[in-house]
């Protein structure tokens, strides 16, 4: 029957089409569950091409929030974690899916807001910042996603006095999303937030908006770094998983942090103990 | 807006080799799903539109229900599967390409099923009869049906080609949008959005589209002239 035979053939064709392109041999690499602030401040891009250079262990980056990041590290999907929120960190620590915590960089946190600063907010003072934010109702724009940087607004809240729950309202937009996406939702509304510096140095949609409070020490935004725990995960690539680790914290690692640079501007400040 | 649209234009000539590597990633693994997605659908289609048995309009319903699975769904679900605490996590699919061919063949086959069904049952009321006095069985007359609509269900494969170029929903949360890697054309109009590179993103987002002109006009050619070969 040779409309048969024909129709077999053409699937047969289709089949292996399929599967030739599916099939590709890899070199060694490693899954590294990081932050949205990192991977779209461009410091990845940077930092990446020098390990696999060097070890010749290719290095992909899925970019979450710190509380994907580390759910992601608790079902064995990433071997490594690079995060910044130290409360959850010590508490993936004690679930034991991590042994081992490494200091590896800091940058800090800033009051992003309108040029014309309509709520009065400007100066070195965060909480009495977001104390006039909610006194004003100004227009705020949150993460809203678990992330570190949400944890940390979450956390300047408190410390503020502000109960979120009964002030709540249309000025407070929880958006759920990562730090490009609140920047640009910031932008377009005219509203204040709180961004990693980082990724507000990268980001070009800026529109009105400038940074209105920094340098706060309560702004300080350190990131850890953690292998998973193989006895939890034994699919998890220890050994290449460290050798990432212990280039990140090497002298050459924290060089080349703290080379990349935007307009002139160095975005995160290596700090790793050693 | 003007200003956006003058530097994206800018930013078209400057696309350097990473988004060719980006759009060729997009190319293979959708043209993959694709792929899987006729070899299972069209069978599919045809045994629904020829076989008659209990249950058969439910199973139509719900295949043609079936063609708008939201993206988003399917790569939770198999997020689930693939991970490495899911049941299928001993693949080691997930974060890799294979994950986000079998996510979009997820959304194609469905469509392609449907699709095929209804262009088969169609054929079948105008030629059924000529075949059945042939005394061909139901499975032959499904794979006369479908050489007969080849030219048809051409279309059918476009569709489901636009539905997995297209989606983003689905190859970001498998596929985990890693940097020369998993990063196809959708996941990084998205990113760029995201950093607020909007000109880059809408110049990737003229690549994308250009993309599918491409493979539409490529397989216009390749019907017509078979047409005209075979027709």
């Amino acid at each position: 029957m040779d409309i048969l035979r024909r129709g077999l053939l053409t699937f047969g064709l289709l089949f292996a089409l399929g599967a030739a392109s599916g099939v590709r041999a890899e070199p060694a690499s490693i899954v590294v569950a990081s932050t949205t602030s990192t991977e779209q401040s461009g410091l990845f891009k940077h930092l990446l091409p020098l390990f696999e250079a060097k070890s010749g262990i290719a290095v992909k980056v899925v970019a979450l929030g710190t509380g994907q990041a580390l759910d992601a590290g608790r079902r064995g999907d990433a071997d490594v974690v690079l995060v910044h929120d130290r409360p959850a960190e010590e508490k993936f620590l004690a679930e034991g899916f991590a042994t081992k915590r490494w200091d590896v960089m800091y940058n800090d946190f800033v009051l992003i807001g309108p040029k014309s600063d309509p709520a009065g907010v400007r100066g070195g003072d965060v909480v009495a910042a977001f104390d006039k934010l909610a006194a004003a109702k100004a227009p705020f724009v949150s993460r809203g996603d678990r992330s570190g940087t949400h944890s940390a607004e979450l956390r300047t809240w408190k410390e503020a006095g502000v109960d979120l729950a009964s002030v709540k309202g249309d000025w407070y937009r929880d958006i759920g999303q990562g730090m490009g996406p609140a920047l640009n939702t910031a932008s377009a509304l005219n509203a204040y937030l709180l961004a990693d510096r980082g990724t507000w140095l990268s980001f070009k949609n800026r529109g009105d908006l400038t940074i209105l409070v920094e340098g706060d020490k309560r702004l300080f935004n350190p990131y850890g770094v953690m292998l998973v725990n193989p006895a939890k995960h034994p699919t998890v690539k220890a050994k290449e998983g460290q050798a990432f680790i212990d280039w990140l914290i090497s002298h050459d690692g924290q060089a080349a942090i703290a080379s990349y640079k935007i307009e002139g501007k160095e975005l995160f400040f290596p700090n790793a103990s050693r | 807006m003007l200003q956006t649209l003058e530097e994206t234009i800018s930013r078209l000539a400057t696309l350097d080799r990473d988004v060719l590597a980006i759009a060729w990633l997009s190319l293979r693994v959708s043209l993959t799903a694709v792929s899987i997605g006729l070899a299972v659908g069209i069978p599919l289609g045809a045994f629904l539109a020829v076989a008659i048995f209990p249950g058969r309009s439910i199973l139509v319903g719900l295949l043609n229900a079936f063609m708008g699975l939201p993206p988003v769904i399917v790569g939770l679900v198999l997020y689930l599967l693939l991970s490495r605490s899911g049941p299928l996590g001993s693949l080691g699919l997930l974060f890799t390409p294979g994950a986000m061919v079998a996510a979009q063949a997820a959304l194609a086959t469905p469509l392609v099923a449907a699709l095929t069904r209804q262009v088969i049952a169609d054929a079948e009321a105008h030629l059924g009869e000529q075949l059945r006095s042939l005394g061909l069985s139901a499975p032959h007359r499904g794979i006369a049906l479908i050489y007969d609509t080849r030219f048809s269900l051409v279309t059918t494969a476009l569709a489901a080609f636009g539905r997995a170029i297209s989606e983003i929903g689905a190859v970001l949360v498998v596929g985990g949008n890693i940097d020369g890697h998993t990063r196809t054309m959708t996941t990084a109009i998205s990113l760029e959005t995201q950093k607020g590179d909007l000109s880059l993103a809408l110049a990737l987002g003229l690549v994308l589209i250009g993309l599918v002109i491409l493979v539409n006009a490529v397989a216009a050619t390749l019907r017509a002239h078979a047409a005209r070969a075979y027709g």
